[in-house]
């Protein structure tokens, strides 16, 4: 059937709003920015001290911006998202069913698809604003040095669709529940799953262990971080995200069932 | 207008509503009248698409509720048993809501909210976030969310629930003055609730029909009594004589050894009292049981009287109008 854009957008816009009717999101945009502000220091001025080493002592033209702190930062963004999403999506169906307003949704002449792709476009909105807000930090190094631009653009793309990744998770955890706290909790340890993975494919053997790879979320974010872009690590991220909302689809449709 | 054929829904194994089949034509306010667990809520909850039946067919506006559900939304207005409201939103911006939701054009979306605003008497809290609201007013801004698309039918579960007296008769004269261009099913646990606004009552218990009529009707059925059934060893002249000239039951009526007994309405329980009578006169009762639960039985389960705070005649006067 067709899929209507209005009906995603009145749906995602709703939910956008109401991140910032409650503190969460401000908590969220918060930490984030004092985390993110606070590693890039930390990664600026090692930087520099190892760069004046490496002139001091004559030891060649010593690490790259890129190197030295795009790669670094973005890798950690991506884990501050591991921790944060849970509190962007844990409301998002959870809340719904509590309050009994899921019942004006599912009445509505919108489909589920609808209100599924709604809500992950408000998670979505707000991953991509604190994205945005964290561009100062290639500002103020293009204003200083002179990077790379291109891992910084892939950087971006690739921390997008991993955050998306924990996004759909959260989606679907969100849509099991009614407990937010339990939709958290849940959507943390499957995102640390999926992140950690990839640890266990030393002791794991070579066939286990190159799937274990391949299903690692971080594992597909290395290309990006080297600002390489990938089509299999895009499909990946796109599949994981895709089967997650499908996922959710499912869930909610067979909730009526019973 | 609302088309219901052997619907069935299923928890698990037990039946909440077992082979429903009733219809509701244009215009109508059809009352739904049961006692708590009667299905209700679940029958309206299978009309409104938001969950399907187990087995049979419903259609509202022409359209097949399992088959075309969005073009049935499209057409139905409802108020669930909790009103679906956000409390962290406005009043006005949780109507916008619900109306774009229900794909009112977008130059028209705020005519219709405040068209709504206007009819449901929200004008004051407008601005108010819902969380702050009493129970009464979110109930309205729940009932000014099933009207805000301006539907052809609208399916209020239990609309006045938890209201106070004045709200109860605002809220009543709203739905009635909806009759004509709406249709409109509620439903109650209440019986003046049903009796002050609905044109048709359709009594529903343990997931079953049991009554369908008007008013008038329900009120005349409901004033023959209650059947026992008696099997005897021995139906002596003598002792349906004795049975007969008890307080309390109208007839009986012998079938070779199988006796019905019909008790006069309102007749307090006096089970043991006929079969003691039967001991006595030595017939032999081999069963006893009750042939057809009366109306009245079911009646007996609702609450006839609407709030404690409700002036006391003006709830025995509804209940007199029913005949409990
Ligand atoms: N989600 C559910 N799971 C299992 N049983 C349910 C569920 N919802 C309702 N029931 C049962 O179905 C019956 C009808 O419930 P309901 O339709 O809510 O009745 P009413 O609205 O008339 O009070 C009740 O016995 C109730 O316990
Ligand atoms: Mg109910």
């Amino acid at each position: 059937m067709k899929i209507s854009l209005r009906n995603i957008w009145t749906i995602a816009g709703r939910d956008f709003k109401t991140y910032f009717t409650s503190p969460i999101a401000y908590i969220v945009i918060a930490g984030f920015m004092v985390i993110m502000g606070w590693m890039f220091f930390f990664n600026l001025s090692h930087f520099n001290m190892q760069n004046m080493q490496y002139q001091q002592f004559n030891m060649g033209k010593g690490v790259s911006i890129t190197e030295g702190i795009i790669r670094p930062l973005y890798g950690n963004m991506n884990v501050i998202f591991l921790f944060l999403v849970p509190f962007i999506t844990m409301r998002l169906f959870a809340e719904e069913k509590k309050l009994h307003t899921i019942e004006l949704l599912m009445t509505s002449p919108v489909q589920l698809s609808e209100i599924i792709l709604g809500k992950f476009f408000s998670s979505f909105l707000l991953v991509s604003i604190m994205l945005v807000l964290t561009g100062v930090y290639p500002i103020v190094l293009f204003a200083t040095g002179n990077p790379e631009l291109g891992p910084i653009v892939t950087s971006y793309i690739g921390t997008l669709l991993l955050s998306s990744c924990y996004l759909s998770i959260g989606i679907l955890f969100s849509s099991v529940t009614e407990n937010q706290i339990v939709a958290g909790a849940l959507t943390f340890a499957a995102g640390l799953f999926f992140w950690l993975v990839s640890w266990a494919t030393q002791s794991a053997g070579p066939v286990w262990g190159e799937l274990l790879t391949y299903l690692s979320l971080i594992s597909h974010y290395n290309n990006f971080g080297q600002g390489l872009l990938n089509t299999s690590d895009i499909a990946f991220y796109l599949s994981f995200i895709g089967l997650g909302l499908f996922l959710t689809h499912r869930v909610l449709d067979s909730f009526r069932w019973r | 207008m609302i088309q219901v054929s052997h619907l069935t829904k299923l928890y698990g194994p037990r039946a909440a509503v077992r082979d429903l089949s009733f219809e509701v034509n244009q215009g109508e306010i059809v009352g739904f009248l049961g006692p708590n667990g009667a299905g209700k809520s679940t029958t309206m909850k299978i009309l409104t698409g938001f969950m399907p039946a187990s087995d049979g067919k419903a259609s509202i506006c022409g359209y097949d509720v399992f088959e075309q559900p969005l073009e049935v939304k499209r057409n139905v207005g409802f108020l669930p048993e909790t009103p679906p409201v956000y409390p962290e939103m406005s009043v006005y911006d949780y109507l916008e809501f619900s109306a774009r939701l229900h794909q009112v054009p977008k130059l028209q979306v705020s005519t219709a909210v405040n068209t709504v605003i206007d009819k449901v008497a929200l004008g004051e809290v407008r601005k108010r976030l819902i969380g702050n609201l009493s129970k009464g007013y979110r109930q309205r801004v729940g009932l000014a969310q099933s009207l805000v698309h301006n539907p052809k039918v609208l399916i209020l579960d239990e609309p006045t629930v938890g209201l106070d007296p004045k709200q109860i008769i605002e809220i009543r004269e709203l739905i009635k003055s909806l009759s004509g261009d709406h249709t409109v099913i509620l439903s109650s646990h209440i019986l003046p609730e049903v009796t002050a606004t609905c044109q048709r009552i359709i009594v529903i218990n343990k997931g079953q029909i049991v009554a369908e009529d008007t008013l008038e009707h329900l009120t005349a059925r409901m004033k023959k009594g209650l059947i026992y059934s008696m099997v005897v060893k021995n139906p002596s002249k003598e002792g349906l004589e004795s049975l007969r000239k008890m307080d309390g039951i109208s007839q009986v009526t012998a079938h070779g050894s199988k006796l019905a007994i019909e008790m006069k309405s309102g007749t307090p329980e006096i089970r043991d009292k006929i079969i003691e009578m039967a001991v006595q006169r030595s017939m032999g009762v081999l069963e006893f049981s009750v042939e057809k639960i009366s109306l009245e039985e079911i009646f007996l389960q609702l609450t006839t009287i609407e709030t404690s705070s409700q002036p006391a005649s003006h709830s025995a006067d509804h209940s007199q109008g029913a005949g409990v």
